[in-house]
């Protein structure tokens, strides 16, 4: 069953009657980026008014596959349980060379999380859902369809923005200004900035195939298969009898033949043999992995494909995108309420550009690998396919994408050196989950406990801390709360194992689930400092 | 987490000849692309028998650095 595209219709604003007023973030593009900001700065109280030049969800499914930190992202805005039970969950890979399976991997060999490796979900049901999310919040976001962006004057404190509607042209004016508009950044184009990295030639044909399969929900992914000679191939389960299809095309393969469904069909036939389909979507994506060489320009921050772009095996794109909210928000949420600095803000360009080079360093290697270029690296690349089969190692060695995983930000300058801590989870690093036992006795997870500010996890006893600063305690008996603290119950001692929390010790957890500093031995000093580093309240 | 430091000098003992005279008699009767992809092979096998990626990686430099197309070799 086909996804029906609701239409939104464009309300006037008060800003063409002469009665806009100044909003801290002016949010442009919504996408799964923009509409994931304004949710997130909507629950740390911030205002944003959000404008898209459409008036739906994205047209095709494009991104499909959310990792397991962007369902605990997706989780911490109110929309993972929702996500989950319509996406198709996965976490098993399997790599077929020619026409024989040479390796498979489980992404998530562990239990004891609530999220799994991975759901397929395409991008329009993404968007429905972060639509409806948005919409809890009517006093801080306020949605504007048919409304786009075109033109911007910018000043030291902020931004003043040219809308244009199909009632007439506005100004806004904003503190910040984000950029969520895609690829195609006009946000991007206005400031006269380039995207610096690698173009690939060679395209691939992505498309979306209604039929009924008994495919696993796995992922597929052949290199040089029989149904497509020479090239490679992937094949992904999504929702309501939906298949992702990706195949290969050579560099002198014309784009505008190769997306009519003429020539789509009989590609899809010999893969999918005497099955019936129906073609849903058809799109020819050239591989890019680029990125701006800055993020944060003044008061315009650039998040999503319009500050970076990868080749999509790996999900990097999509997800890199919602790590960046996840990095962003509480920074501004923090600078525009007065607890930090603006420099705060420069730290989402260290951070994230750290991010954002990962997936383009992934990203890349997996297309090279696809695409070989000289004949050694065709070589090279045959043989370890060869080997595959029967040598383990060599099995490592093939690259049909490196799924996405969350980048450390280990070293970086918000991040305090460890205290004397050994194992668990290095500064830098986000909040790994496991299962616990809340104060009422239910079942439940660590992450759905580590929300909102800053939070001091501390293990076996509560410790000093500072004024005003919530702590969590991990306990391994019954979670008693009587004395005022907040405790929860370890379970199977998972938590302290991942965590490697010894009685006490403690964490200092950012607002994103991130590692701000362990103590050893805290103190509410050492706390207190590491929390005016985090803030970018002290110099690197 | 790798440590480094590629051991240039000889390590193979008494057997010296006897891995050189394998490696030559490996290559005996295969055409120029057999004998490219046995080495290649041989690369990615003996890559991972060492299991310090920084050791290969300098190796992997040294080895250019000495070869006709890399920068003169330094000595
Ligand atoms: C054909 C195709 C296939 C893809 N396949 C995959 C995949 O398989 N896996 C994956 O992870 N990723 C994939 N991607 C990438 C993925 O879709 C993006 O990474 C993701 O959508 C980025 O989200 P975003 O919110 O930054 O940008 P977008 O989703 O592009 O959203 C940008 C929004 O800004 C709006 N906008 C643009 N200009 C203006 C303006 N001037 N004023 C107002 N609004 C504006 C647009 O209408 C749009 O709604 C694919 C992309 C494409 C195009």
């Amino acid at each position: 069953m086909r996804y029906q595209h609701q239409r939104f219709p464009f309300v006037r604003p008060p800003d063409l009657d002469g009665r806009g007023v100044r909003v801290p973030v002016l949010i442009v593009g919504a996408g799964p980026v923009g509409l994931a900001l304004a949710i997130d700065l909507a629950l740390h109280g911030v205002k944003s008014v959000l404008v898209d030049d459409g008036d739906s969800v994205s047209v095709g499914s494009r991104a499909i596959c959310w990792s397991k930190r962007t369902l605990e992202i997706f989780d911490r805005l109110g929309v993972a349980d929702r996500m989950v039970e319509k996406g198709v969950t996965w976490k098993v890979g399997r790599l077929f060379h020619r026409d024989k399976e040479v390796y498979n991997f489980d992404l998530l060999p562990e239990p004891g999380h609530k999220h799994p490796a991975f759901i397929n979900l395409q991008q329009y049901y993404v968007e429905e859902y972060l639509i409806d999310r948005a919409r809890d919040f009517p006093e801080l976001i306020d949605l504007r369809f048919k409304s786009k962006f075109v033109g911007l004057t910018r000043r030291a404190d902020g931004v003043t923005a040219e809308i244009e509607t199909p009632a007439g042209r506005y100004k806004l004016d904003t503190d910040w200004l984000v950029a969520c508009d895609g690829v195609r950044s006009t946000v991007r184009a206005l400031l006269d900035l380039d995207f610096v990295g690698r173009t690939f030639e060679e395209r691939f044909l992505i498309t979306d195939i209604e039929m009924k399969a008994g495919f696993p929900s796995e992922r597929w992914f052949w290199f040089e298969p029989p149904f497509h000679v020479g090239q490679s191939a992937l094949l992904h389960k999504q929702p309501d009898d939906i298949y992702r299809i990706d195949l290969q095309l050579s560099p002198e393969a014309d784009p505008d033949i190769e997306r009519r469904p003429e020539s789509v069909r009989p590609r899809i036939a010999a893969m999918v043999g005497d099955r019936p389909f129906e073609i849903d979507w058809i799109s020819v994506y050239t591989f890019q992995c680029r990125r701006l060489e800055r993020f944060v320009h003044g008061r315009v921050v650039f998040a999503g494909d319009s500050a970076h772009i990868v080749s999509p095996f790996g999900a990097r794109g999509g997800n890199g995108g919602i790590q960046d909210v996840d990095n962003l928000a509480w920074k501004l949420a923090a600078v525009l309420d007065g607890r930090a600095p603006e420099r705060l803000i420069a730290t989402y360009d260290e951070e994230r550009i750290r991010g954002a080079d990962e997936n383009i360093l992934n990203s890349a290697r997996s297309t090279s690998f696809m695409t070989p270029k000289s004949s050694m690296e065709r070589i090279f690349r045959e043989e370890a396919l060869a080997m595959a089969a029967t040598e383990p190692f060599a099995r490592r060695l093939v690259n049909s994408g490196r799924l996405s995983l969350p980048c450390s930000l280990d070293g970086l300058s918000l991040q305090s050196d460890d205290d004397g801590f050994e194992g668990g989870l290095a500064p830098g690093n986000p909040c790994v989950d496991a299962p616990i036992v809340d104060p009422l006795g239910n079942r439940a997870w660590l992450l759905d406990e580590i929300l909102g500010d800053f939070l001091v996890l501390s293990f076996g006893h509560p410790v000093d801390v500072p004024d005003g600063v919530a702590q969590l305690t991990v306990v391994a008996g019954p979670a008693d709360c009587a004395d005022g603290h907040t405790r929860v119950q370890d379970v199977d001692g998972l938590t302290a194992r991942r965590y490697g929390g010894i009685p006490g010790s403690a964490y200092l957890i950012r607002p994103d689930q991130h590692v701000a500093a362990r103590f050893a031995k805290p103190t509410a000093g050492k706390i207190g400092a590491a929390m005016e580093r985090a803030l970018g309240k002290e110099a690197a | 987490m790798s440590e480094g430091k590629l051991d240039t000098t000889f390590r193979l003992g008494t057997r010296g000849d006897d891995v050189y005279a394998a490696l030559i008699a490996a290559h005996d009767g295969l055409s120029d692309d057999e004998s490219t992809r046995l080495n290649a092979r041989l690369v990615l096998m003996l890559a991972n028998q060492i299991g310090d990626a920084q050791i290969v990686i300098e190796a992997i430099d040294r080895a250019r650095a000495i070869g006709p197309s890399g920068p003169q070799a330094e000595h």
